[in-house]
């Protein structure tokens, strides 16, 4: 096989892929199920800290 | 969602595997071709290892980080290849370990600086940058013409080269030592070998004292040779896949 | 609360590892002071041993002798999260942040003024220019990094970090990294890789120390009590795992003596030039880009005390990002010998890294929506905000340089060096900053920094430094590329390079004064972390001192 054909499946390839990975990401993310779950997690940083009572300081409040 | 405490553990694990294949992709595709494709693997007439001397001088532009302000690396440009000679082909870096291709021009590229000027400029250069160009900013080397060049470990520097692929013969690595000492001390014999070993080689004392061989000598031997390997009034660039 | 997280088994059995590593340590250091083939090696080989040592007499005091070392009345500080360690990172990163600072500020200096390079060996600009990007990339980022991963891991998972002394030796090790790295620079041992100079022995060295901080993070990760793995903790396990791949690679070298510091790298020639690029640009993607996304995604939402804009946009956000920045080293190689596909392939992906990179800054800039005002009245928030606006502006730039086009005029200029600094001044610098300002008070257990004035000066000075610096490298970056190209009319090149070389001498002072401001400011910030470490609060009725604890003695 030349060269050229070579590249241009590689390059058609991974188009395909990419574009498949990409698609994948988003629906994991958009997943209605998820979204609970998401909701949770982005609080993590905020939940009052039973061991460590409250970084302390001026928080910005 | 309730989970067993094991499925957490794993689920660390996996993103670690998924951000490892994620990020491994990229590399692989760029960089592994260029071991075999033509254009990046081709030899090209005229491409020799360094001279013991010329390597001497190379691992001194390594050790003062003259990379930082010069590169050696002349773009397929109009501007570029009038003001510094033929763009720069992969071949002509294949013994560069690491390559010099550089990243900024704070000063002029150097792929072919070797023979525009002559020993005694780049000397008083090296000394003194602004005794030769007013406007200059380089700073300058004068600690190198004192030293005197230690190149003792110079046979296990070149093994050192062939370990990782460099052409270099057991006859080459068994008379480095000669070798380094024939081509800046002129009266030391041995010219006719070297030049046997090393097609080009100049032979001749780089900083204006036969006597003594400095850092200096070595410094400016590695200058005088960039880019006058290829003789390009032979080169032929219609090779299939090259640029 | 809890008697100490650890059993005393499991205690006992880490200061017999840790005494028996720092005995080998020892060792090896001796063995390679004694044969060591230049003078460099046996410096470094007894700076080793020293550090050895110092670890093994600490660690033998405290497994045997805490009523001899440490006082009779000695009683270990058994808090849930491990915090000393990261004091300690705080302490580095401000320390070496305005080392570096000064010695690129320095260098600035040499270039508008060259006698500055004094004509010596280890004062000259080819020596301490991978010192000052050593110093700030890994020095000053990398203790940041390390600091607040520590941190957020801990905080977010629930959990102490994993080990006992492991913990420490990434920090200690990681700092002894960088004095060898530092004092082999000047002495003139380098790879001359940018960005990758430390010769052989300190890579290895630095693997060790990587593999044990990735052991450490995800041991934290594994014990956490949140359900949930926080997305700040991707970024930072990204850059963790990334770095060491990239490390690794870029690095394989073969030593000319196993007893003396120079090497020679596996590659040559356009191999090289891709692996350093697929390398150097990675560093900037991971370790400057990805490590401090996770500081963003933590401190942002923290400081404003509301969560972070968009959870299923950061993960978007991560995946994309690390999948594309990967790709985009070539475009540090356009026109050059590199096949004409992977230049395409490195512009490619250097354009679309646009999306995910501003999908980030919106992530970081929303989270604050509703909540502007604290842009006016926290100047903390301030630093972390106008990094993340530094950061968009910087991931618009980039883009736009990598077309080849563009590229052909900005490559090899100064715009290359003030669009690294608009990131590395601006996003990183400011949001670690910010950070460092977070950290001091809630580590430390003060009411309040110092003074919240004082934040102001930093901020605004060092916004000015910035400002200075990347317009001053804007324009003679574009004019020297413009001047390199022009032709007069006789269709000759019009400029000789040195007088391009002339022409931007008034640009290098005025970057030097630039980061000259930024030194200042920096030097402000250690003052206010250190009296407010200190306990002292500037302006009376700020806050209130009497909600402070007595600090247990250290």
């Amino acid at each position: 096989m030349a060269y050229e054909d070579v590249k241009t499946y590689a390059a058609m390839a991974g188009l395909l892929i990419f574009i498949a990975l990409f698609v994948g990401v988003l629906i994991y993310a958009f997943w209605p199920g998820n979204k609970a779950r998401f909701e949770e997690a982005r609080n993590i940083p905020l939940e009052q800290d039973p061991e460590d009572p409250a970084p302390r300081g001026d928080n910005g409040r | 969602m309730k989970l067993s405490h094991a499925v957490f553990e794993k689920h660390s694990l996996v993103l670690l595997i998924g951000i490892l294949i994620v990020v491994a992709v990229g590399g692989l595709v760029e960089i592994a071709p260029l071991f075999w494709l033509s254009s990046t693997v081709e030899k090209v007439q005229g491409m020799r290892p360094y001279t013991p001397l010329e390597l001497a001088g190379r691992d001194i532009y390594l050790r003062e980080g003259c990379y930082n302000c010069h590169s050696q690396m002349i773009r397929a440009l109009r501007d570029e290849v009038e003001r510094y000679g033929h763009y720069s082909l992969a071949a002509e870096s294949m013994y560069d370990h690491p390559f010099q291709w550089g990243s900024k021009r704070t000063g002029p590229d150097l792929a072919r600086v070797g023979g525009k000027y002559s020993d005694e400029w780049h000397l008083a250069h090296l000394v003194d940058p602004r005794s030769v160009v007013p406007e200059s900013i380089m700073p300058g080397y004068p600690f190198l013409a004192a030293r005197k060049l230690e190149a003792g470990d110079i046979a296990e520097r070149l093994k050192a080269d062939r370990a990782v692929g460099v052409p270099y013969t057991d006859e080459m690595i068994a008379k480095a030592k000669a070798d380094l000492e024939a081509q800046a001390v002129a009266e030391s014999g041995g010219a006719a070998e070297l030049a046997q070993r090393y097609p080009k080689a100049v032979v001749r004392s780089f900083d204006g004292d036969p006597e003594k061989l400095t850092e200096l000598d070595a410094l400016i031997a590695y200058l005088q040779v960039l880019g006058t390997l290829v003789d390009f009034t032979k080169f032929d660039a219609a090779g299939p896949n090259l640029r | 609360m809890q008697s100490t997280p650890m059993r005393d088994e499991f205690a006992a059995l880490s200061d017999v590892l840790a005494i028996a590593g720092a005995v080998i340590g020892l060792l090896l250091g001796i063995t390679l002071a004694m044969l060591a083939a230049d003078e460099v090696m046996g410096f470094h080989a007894v700076l080793f041993a020293a550090a050895s040592a110092a670890a093994l007499v600490f660690l033998v005091g405290n497994a045997f002798g805490t009523g001899s070392l440490a006082g009779p009345n000695y009683q270990p500080e058994v808090r849930f999260y491990a915090d000393n360690v990261i004091k300690a990172g705080v302490v580095a990163t401000v320390f070496w942040g305005i080392a570096g600072f000064v010695v690129g500020d320095v260098i600035a200096w040499q270039l508008a003024f060259p006698a500055l390079n004094l004509d010596l060996p280890w004062t000259s600009f080819g020596r301490l220019r991978p010192l000052h990007t050593s110093a700030v990339i890994f020095a000053f980022g990398g203790n940041a990094l390390i600091a607040t991963s520590f941190y957020v891991v801990q905080r977010t998972s629930r959990a102490r970090l994993a080990g006992r002394w492991s913990p420490w030796f990434v920090f200690w090790g990681y700092n002894l990294f960088i004095v060898i790295a530092a004092t082999g620079y000047v002495l003139g041992v380098t790879q001359s890789k940018e960005y990758a100079e430390p010769e052989w022995y300190a890579d290895l060295w630095l693997t060790v120390v990587w593999v044990v901080y990735l052991l450490v993070f995800l041991g934290t990760l594994s014990r956490r009590k949140e359900p949930h793995i926080y997305v700040a903790n991707w970024f930072y396990l990204a850059f963790i795992v990334t770095v060491a791949m990239l490390h690794i690679v870029n690095n394989l070298a073969w030593p000319v003596s196993f007893t003396g510091s120079k090497s020679v790298i596996l590659y040559a020639g356009v191999q090289d030039a891709m692996t350093q690029w697929w390398y150097g640009h990675n560093a900037v993607g991971f370790f400057l880009t990805a490590g401090f996304l996770g500081m963003m995604y933590y401190f942002i939402p923290k400081r404003a005390d509301r969560p972070v804009y968009s959870y299923k946009l950061s993960i978007v956000h991560f995946w994309s990002l690390i999948f594309l920045y990967i790709w985009a080293g070539p475009h540090h190689l356009h026109y050059t010998a590199l096949p004409d596909w992977a230049q395409t392939l490195g512009m490619t992906f250097s354009i679309m890294l646009w999306m995910p990179s501003w999908g980030g800054m919106i992530n970081g800039l929303m989270t604050l929506s509703g909540a502007w005002d604290k842009l006016r009245t926290d100047p903390v928030m301030r630093f972390l905000v106008v990094s993340v606006a530094f950061y968009g502006m910087s991931t618009f730039e980039g883009p736009l340089m990598s077309i080849r086009a563009v590229n052909s005029l900005s490559h090899y200029t100064d715009w290359t060096i003030g669009h690294v600094h608009s990131g590395a001044l601006g996003w990183v610098a400011m949001i670690s900053f910010g950070a460092m300002y977070c950290l001091t008070p809630w580590l430390w257990r003060r009411p309040s920094l110092y003074s919240m004035r004082l934040v102001e000066w930093h901020f605004w000075i060092s916004t000015l430094g910035i400002l200075l610096y990347i317009t001053a490298m804007w324009v003679s970056g574009i004019t020297q590329g413009l001047m390199w190209r022009a032709y007069d009319a006789l269709g000759f090149l019009q400029y000789s390079f040195v007088e391009t070389v002339e022409a931007m001498h008034p640009y290098y002072v005025i970057r030097a004064i630039g980061g000259l401001l930024f030194v200042a400011g920096s030097l402000i910030m250690a003052f206010n972390l250190w009296m407010t470490a200190r306990r002292t609060v500037a302006e009376a009725g700020e806050a209130e001192l009497g909600g402070a604890q007595p600090m247990p003695a250290e």
